[in-house]
């Protein structure tokens, strides 16, 4: 039995955990690391907009708390860009329109990588019509249920799914795909 | 949030020992319990981290799958025997939450989530039961349009949120658990109690106790099972009702069926009425329709959920057509 252990490895740096353990990972984020990329919209697990990468998978860092996340490797929106630019969906959410005020985006694009990292694995979902399926395409259906869990109050839903899809489609929905965050997933 | 330890437990007698002390409570993935907390509806002095415990998959001898309690929503639905042995499961695991919470929220932790009646979130202004017991309740009289039909009591008229739980209960699982008094097993409808009048009190487990697994019994014909959803919009919303079934039908006649209901009851209902009323009789429509009426012949409806009983009546009838309907 331990209290905690280890770091918890954020963008690639590692982080002691919290001595209080009710912050949040988002809230370790935000206010300790002043990693302001993240947002907090309800704080509930509603919305979707606190959404991070943990070793590749999409969370919601509201509902985390972050001394559970220690010896875990956390990317957030801060660590997508590289010095060549933008990562190619924080681009293609630009050409599509895929936002408006812009405080969902950040979930947003964690979010759909995180996705495409699910449909790989061959995780189902409640619109996969067949679930002994090796392969699930991503159909404009698939591509919406799949990411319900983030709302936009702007209403660019449109944009933000043809940015989804047309980054999809070019094979450039990983989390590697821009050279900082490979080096900071490492 | 009020303030609280937290620890990681390394295997269940450790977990157990510190599970032990006053006022700890079990955590997995957080997504309910954090947010209760948050709300100051739970107050817990200690968090035991279980997370780190069983998170395997196994085939069991004879058939049949033991789940680990760590594991996680996203992981179970996945797997490729539920997916294809237990479709059922699958089905009802994804039409819950959403694909981050799944990633996060445990097996162990989706059976113990509490129910998401407004009234009982509501701890500066409602009254509730359930969480300060013998209070009274506000949602009798008040906005009840997603509550109970059956089995409900005039102390509480809560639903039990879970989608998974409502599979479970149709496929017959086994809930395994842990304690000072040691392992026990609990078949999945008897873990979770009626309200009566007692809804503060929502499972038959004792206060430490912890649930390490939930075994899936052999059900070859399982193969045969899906889940309908009914909820307000399309995606991540609780349900109205929603329905877990399986049916295995040979020449036209029912073999053997299970239907249990979600949005309905403090508790996954196991439809056993609707179930007798099949056994031996014809698949057709007519008789489905004549057995989901038998089942909801006990609903009592609030002021505003009479709609659930044509509801819930009309989906019991389409998912057994629809599963029907396969085998011919």
């Amino acid at each position: 039995m331990y209290a905690k252990s280890g770091a918890i490895r954020i963008n690639g740096t590692p982080v002691p955990p919290p001595d209080d353990p009710r912050v949040s990972l988002l809230d370790l984020l935000r206010e300790t690391l002043g990693l302001h990329g993240t947002k907090k919209g309800c704080n509930q697990g509603g919305c979707g907009a606190c959404t991070v990468l943990v070793d590749d998978e999409r969370i919601v860092s509201c509902l985390a708390l972050a001394v559970q996340y220690t010896g875990r490797d956390v990317v957030t929106i801060d660590a997508l860009a590289g010095e060549d630019g933008l990562h190619p969906l924080q681009q293609a959410f630009i050409e599509h329109d895929g936002f408006q005020c812009g405080y969902c985006t950040p979930g947003q694009i964690c979010s759909a990588i995180g996705m495409a990292g699910e449909l790989e694995r061959g995780v189902p979902s409640h619109v996969t019509s067949d679930l002994s399926a090796k392969r699930i395409e991503l159909t404009d259906d698939e591509l919406r249920e799949r990411m319900s869990g983030n709302l936009c109050r702007c209403g660019a839903h449109n944009g933000i799914v043809s940015a989804i899809a047309q980054t999809h489609r070019a094979g450039q929905l990983s989390p590697r795909s821009s050279t900082k965050a490979r080096r900071a997933a490492r | 949030m009020k303030p609280f330890t937290y620890a990681r437990a390394g295997d269940v007698a450790e977990a157990l020992r510190a599970g032990a002390a006053p006022g700890a409570k079990y955590i997995g993935g957080g997504t309910n319990l954090v947010d209760l907390m948050r709300e100051t509806i739970e107050q817990p002095t200690a968090l035991v981290d279980v997370t780190g415990l069983s998170s395997d998959i196994k085939r069991l001898r004879g058939g049949g799958l033991l789940i680990g309690a760590a594991v996680r929503n996203t992981e179970l639905a996945t797997h490729r025997e539920v997916r294809t042995q237990s479709p059922v499961l699958s089905r009802a695991v994804v039409a819950g939450a959403s694909g981050q919470i799944r990633n996060m929220a445990t097996v162990g932790g989706n059976m113990l989530q509490r129910t998401r009646c407004a009234y009982f979130y509501d701890a500066g202004g409602s009254r509730c039961n359930k969480r300060n017991p013998g209070q009274g309740c506000d949602a009798i009289e008040g906005f009840n349009r997603t509550h109970a039909i059956l089995g409900a009591s005039s102390a509480c008229v809560a639903t039990h949120p879970s989608d998974m739980c409502v599979a479970l209960a149709a496929l017959d699982a086994v809930v395994h658990l842990d304690g000072p008094g040691g392992a026990r097993k609990v078949p999945l409808t008897e873990l979770h109690r009626l309200p009566g009048d007692h809804p503060e009190v929502e499972t038959v487990l004792d206060r430490s106790e912890l649930i390490t697994a939930v075994e899936l019994p052999p059900l070859p014909w399982a193969r045969r099972s899906t889940y309908r959803k009914v909820r307000d919009r399309a995606s991540y919303a609780f349900a109205l009702v929603s329905v877990a079934a399986a049916l295995d039908v040979r020449g036209g006649e029912v073999r053997n069926v299970r239907i249990a209901l979600g949005g309905v009851a403090h508790k996954p209902w196991r439809a056993h009425e609707a179930e007798t009323a099949l056994i031996g009789g014809p698949a057709t429509t007519r008789a489905f329709r004549a057995a989901a009426e038998a089942e909801l012949m006990a609903a009592k409806p609030l002021h505003d959920n009479g709609f659930k009983i044509e509801l819930a009546t009309r989906t019991i009838t389409a998912v057994l057509s629809e599963l029907a309907g396969g085998t011919r």
